[in-house]
């Protein structure tokens, strides 16, 4: 396997907090890595750094090969590099369906194809799409009427209907439903295998991650602190330490 | 024929019967025609992609220089036209006239339209009241600057081409014009809100940085809807430069707080971000304009001003918001009850 996305020396702080220092790490593709550490330790501001949504304050940032460290968020994710947001983002007044179809991957449309009504295909594809997270009874209704671990469900589905190489997910099972979160470990395991997008996933969940990823890098005050093997990172008294002084 | 294809058969029908079944009314409605062209324009920035503009009025004041400059230009130099100490009498025959017209209407169109293309990327880097502020601050500009351009009459403004048409039949034309644009304008909009192209914009309005995350064309898309407004609102701006026969430039072509505000309030009447809401909005609004400025003459602009406290403070989502609010499956709207309850 070769590296897709390598991190190498990044820097961010914001004023006087130093969020993220001379992280390096790489994710493999057609893999899952995971990235844990303790509230506040700079997983989202990585995560954010990545996909361009700041400027970083040094070091580099490349995506299969190009440095995308200067480039902007849209630029970004039409190179197939997207994201889900920890808050959860969806349009809330539009319904799940509409949701999916606005998340037609732009990339692949010429400026023609955007002037052309959705096709059956599309809504075909959104409506298994909702299916396959579990959505498929909501899918006329507003979504911004749904739970919040079913808007979570309804912003995965609308990153797999946009087609990543890589996708990025924020706490995917942070508010979801606890007798949900098996269903979803086996959701996003298939979207690796399945639909073969490489998942990089920032879980607060130990369980979760440990059972899903290859590889784990754990932060800790904004610097890398450990990384390896689920079973490697599990047993590594840095890591337990910093989860236990966290709580 | 389905119900809607009738309903609209009939309004197309109505469009064209107006000015022969009531003559009397034919300015008002060519007016009604120009309020629901700028109010539509207006709304495809404003409430599809959530963008409020205050300076659309830049395009109307443009498009009326533009076609003006286009339907003397082509016979006679502009300056020489324009020059106040000029005696000898420059006049355009019947056939000049309407190729002018021809010629000046769209090409305002297109002027206006590629002019929003170039600055729009300045703009859209702003957001919310600064975009607001910085298109109202480039029309009042754009008014004085407009001004103190002597090739265009400068502050006298200018004189456009005498029409061959004796006067009742020169406003039907106008009529005509307006509400040929008026209707191609509804029947283009009606087809964009179906494209992706509409829902993207729409996605725009909804979460601009949810859009940008899923790599939506953003910028792009800002910049083509405004500039596909413009074009439309040029091109009804060069029709009224042809309707006036003269014009100045603060107080009829920029003229920021008459139909520049017009445009906003007809919107806010009908419902932001819906097809109709500005059509039903332009409407109520111009009919409440004329009752005010016929009947209230010296108080119409407190009633106005009235009307825009009343629109804002209550009335937030006009007439169309109403009727989703208490009627959301006449939209198809549906929510999850269950979730909503608990
Ligand atoms: N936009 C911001 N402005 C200021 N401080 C920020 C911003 N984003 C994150 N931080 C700070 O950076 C640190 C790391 O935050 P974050 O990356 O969200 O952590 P995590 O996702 O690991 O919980 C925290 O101290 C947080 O307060
Ligand atoms: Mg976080």
């Amino acid at each position: 396997m070769s590296a897709i996305i390598d991190v190498s020396g990044v820097s961010k702080s914001f004023g006087g907090v130093k969020a993220n220092t001379d992280i390096s790490l790489t994710v493999e593709k057609g893999g899952i890595t995971g990235l844990i550490g303790p509230n506040g330790s700079g997983k989202t501001t990585l995560f954010n750094s990545i996909v361009g949504y700041h400027p970083i304050d040094g070091g580099s940032i490349k995506f299969e090969g190009q440095e995308i460290s200067k480039m902007l968020v849209p630029e970004i994710a039409r190179l197939g590099l997207l994201r889900t947001f920890q808050q959860t983002r969806i349009y809330g007044e539009m319904n799940c369906v509409e949701n999916m179809l606005i998340s037609l991957p732009h990339r692949k449309l010429s400026l023609r194809d955007a002037f052309k009504q959705n096709t059956a295909e599309d809504s075909e594809k959104a409506i298994h799409l909702l299916d396959f997270v579990g959505l498929f009874e909501k899918r006329f209704l507003q979504a911004g009427s749904l739970s919040f671990g079913q808007q979570k469900l309804l912003e995965f589905a609308m990153a797999l209907m946009n087609e990543p190489t890589v996708l990025l997910l924020d706490e995917p099972t942070a508010g979801i439903n606890p007798t949900l979160i098996n269903g979803l470990i086996d959701r996003l395991r298939r979207a690796n295998t399945e639909f073969g997008i490489t998942l990089f996933i920032i879980e607060h969940n130990m369980r979760v991650i440990m059972n899903m990823a290859d590889t784990i890098y754990c932060l800790a005050h904004g610097q890398m602190l450990a990384s390896g093997k689920p079973e490697d990172i599990q047993d590594d008294q840095r890591v337990i330490d910093a989860y236990l002084g966290a709580h | 024929m389905s119900r809607n294809h009738l309903f609209y058969a009939v309004l197309l029908a109505a469009t064209i019967a107006a000015p022969f079944l009531f003559p009397s009314y034919t300015a008002f409605l060519a007016t009604l025609w120009l309020f629901i062209i700028v109010a539509l324009t207006w709304d495809m920035t404003g409430g599809q992609m959530g963008y409020n503009s205050l300076g659309n009025i830049f395009f109307y004041g443009t498009g009326m220089y533009a076609g003006a400059v286009i339907a003397i230009g082509l016979y006679f130099p502009v300056g020489e036209w324009t020059d106040a100490s000029r005696t000898e009498v420059l006049t355009v025959t019947g056939g000049q006239y309407y190729m002018g017209m021809l010629l000046g209407i769209p090409g305002a169109g297109l002027f206006c339209g590629l002019c929003a293309y170039l600055i729009g990327p300045l703009f859209f880097g702003l957001r919310g009241p600064y975009f607001a502020i910085g298109t109202l601050g480039l029309a009042i500009a754009a008014g004085e600057i407009v001004s103190n351009i002597e090739w265009l009459g400068g502050g006298q403004g200018i004189s456009m081409p005498h029409s061959p048409l004796h006067p009742d039949f020169e406003k039907v034309l106008i009529y005509f014009l307006y509400a040929g644009l008026g209707v191609v304008l509804f029947v283009f909009l009606k087809w964009l809100y179906s494209t992706r192209f509409g829902a993207a914009i729409n996605a725009i309005r909804d979460d601009e940085e949810k859009a940008e995350a899923m790599g939506i064309h953003t910028l792009r898309y800002k910049t083509l809807t405004w500039a596909i407004s413009a074009v439309f609102v040029g091109m009804a701006g060069a029709i009224s430069a042809f309707q006036l026969i003269h014009f100045e430039p603060l107080e009829t072509a920029y003229q920021t707080i008459n139909l520049g505000i017009f445009m906003v309030v007809c919107v806010l009447l009908g419902g932001k971000g819906t097809l109709w809401g500005p059509v039903v909005g332009a409407i109520l609004f111009h009919v409440f304009k004329e009752v005010t400025w016929n009947y209230f003459l010296g108080g119409q602009w407190v009633a106005l001003g009235l009307l825009i406290v009343v629109i804002v403070v209550f009335f937030q989502d006009g007439l169309m918001g109403y009727l989703k609010h208490i009627r959301p499956d006449w939209f198809g709207i549906r929510v999850d009850e269950k979730e909503a309850d608990a």
